[in-house]
């Protein structure tokens, strides 16, 4: 049986991840999935969170928002509508969105939409909790 | 004879205009490039989503077996009574024909479709301006209408950079009116790209989806062999391939996605699986559709930039010869003049 899984990570601008890795965890829709090699094929959608995967020693994280993932034994793909790596968000950005997106909560105004207004939160949080732990990483070395 | 200075000003002039032509044509052909291989990078995303999307309607009951209709309603087809148009032109000018050819076609679009209510959706500043002066602007969904064909909105500056999401915002209203019912089918009408010579102006029915992973194509406009030839060497002067780019390595691995012959375990159920992805696949024609006028913007400007590079230096030679002309004459004139006056002696 293989010992990697070969990842790869798809969205509509480019090919994100295609690398050999070790261990993967995908933020499916119904809970997190950690994936070995040898997993049984498996479909699913993916939530807005946190990808993880590990080729040596330490994790790398990417922010995904929808997308799926298909598991066969050997190989994961994950189709995602965007993934950023840490060191591709801006921080700024994420923090202001995330600021935004509470506030309208708050207000809650007749014509809020409550559930893209969720989702722009949710979306803010996850780049937040991915640059964060890239910060940790760095300083931990 | 014309005055030698004045016929060397304008040589001056025109060969300003030659440079600024040169460079536009550069700049159009990195920024084709560029767009070329944006419109690849998008091609495995999309083909998996068809693969997916294919498989999940293998498993999942999409019609009704009691009624014998569609149950998602982004499948649902009804007689076209209100049509969402949304156009797609370029933001900027100097592109040649790029966009009164996509404007013929939606004259003739138009003309199709006369009786029956259409909103357009302008894509581009040229589109929106020639729509402006022809069609009253009218709110999408409302109860009185403008006119039997109005405006219903306009995305302009959207094409300098086409931003996924962007268009998933866009693609995602224009779902929400289908499944609303305020329209019954949705036509993009655009310039398709496949390569330089490889291009025609098509409408393209993006809903109701009737085939996955094709082209459903209403109404479509070639381009004259001459047109194509001339686009052709334009691309060969600015060493642009020709061919339409083959798959690539993750095109192929794309192709395989979710096909594997084994009993795949299903975390949510199909339907639910198809019924989140077929909004995405909408997007994502979308989405192809706008990258691919935008490359052929580029070509078109390239094209455009080219011919009137070489015009400009036929009229430099041309207005050199005549300057070479009047000189010659003038010391001809001169000459004769000396010639006569000595001899008068």
């Amino acid at each position: 049986m293989a010992d990697t899984l070969h990842l790869q990570i798809v969205t509509p601008d480019r090919l994100v991840v295609r690398e050999d890795c070790v261990q993967v965890q995908i933020p499916g829709k119904n809970g997190e999935l950690g994936i070995l090699p040898g997993h049984a094929p498996l479909i699913t959608e993916l939530q807005i969170g946190e990808i993880g995967y590990r080729a040596g020693t330490t994790m790398q994280y990417l922010a995904v928002a929808w997308g799926f993932a298909e598991v066969l034994p050997d190989k994961v793909t994950i189709l995602a509508d965007s993934a950023e790596r840490a060191e591709n968000i801006d921080v700024k950005r994420a923090q202001e969105a995330k600021a935004r997106a509470e506030e309208a909560l708050r207000q809650a105004a007749a014509d809020l939409d409550y559930d893209a207004t969720l989702y722009a939160l949710r979306r803010a949080e996850v780049r937040l909790a991915v640059a964060a732990r890239a910060g940790q990483t760095a300083g931990a070395h | 004879m014309a005055n030698i200075r004045d016929i060397r000003r304008r040589i001056r002039s025109v060969k300003n205009t030659r440079q600024i032509t040169k460079a536009m044509k550069m700049v159009s052909a990195a920024k084709l490039r560029r767009a070329q291989e944006r419109a690849l990078a998008s091609r495995p995303y999309a083909q998996m989503l068809v693969n997916v999307l294919t498989s999940a309607m293998d498993r999942a009951d999409v019609i009704d077996p009691v009624t014998g209709s569609p149950k998602h309603p982004l499948l649902a087809v009804r007689p076209e009574n209100n049509i969402l148009l949304v156009l797609v032109t370029g933001d900027r000018g100097l592109a040649g024909a790029f966009n009164s050819n996509v404007l013929k076609v939606v004259t003739k679009f138009l003309q199709f479709f006369s009786d029956k209510n259409v909103d357009i959706l302008a894509v581009g500043r040229k589109g929106r301006d020639f729509l402006r002066r022809r069609y009253p602007v009218g709110k999408a969904g409302g109860p009185e209408r403008a006119g039997q064909t109005q405006v219903v909105g306009e995305h302009l500056n959207l094409l300098a950079k086409v931003e996924y999401e962007s268009v998933d915002e866009i693609a995602d209203r224009i779902a929400k009116a289908y499944v609303e019912e305020q329209i019954d089918s949705v036509y993009v009408i655009f310039n398709e790209f496949k390569s330089v010579i490889a291009q025609r102006l098509i409408a393209q029915r993006i809903l109701p989806v009737q085939e996955i992973g094709r082209r459903e194509v209403a109404l479509t406009e070639e381009f004259s062999l001459e047109q194509r030839e001339r686009m052709g060497e334009a691309a060969r002067a600015a060493g642009i391939s020709l061919q339409q780019p083959g798959t690539t390595e993750a095109e192929q691995e794309a192709a395989k996605f979710g096909t594997a012959p084994v009993d795949y375990i299903y975390e949510q159920p199909a339907e639910e699986l198809f019924a989140d992805i077929l909004p995405r696949y909408v997007a994502m024609e979308l989405f192809q559709g706008l990258l691919e006028s935008v490359a052929a913007e580029h070509a078109a400007r390239m094209t455009a930039m080219d011919s009137a590079t070489n015009n400009a230096n036929d009229v430099i030679d041309s207005l050199t010869l005549t300057m070479n002309r009047a000189r010659q004459a003038a010391i001809t004139k001169e000459i004769i003049e000396i010639v006569s006056g000595a001899a008068a002696l």
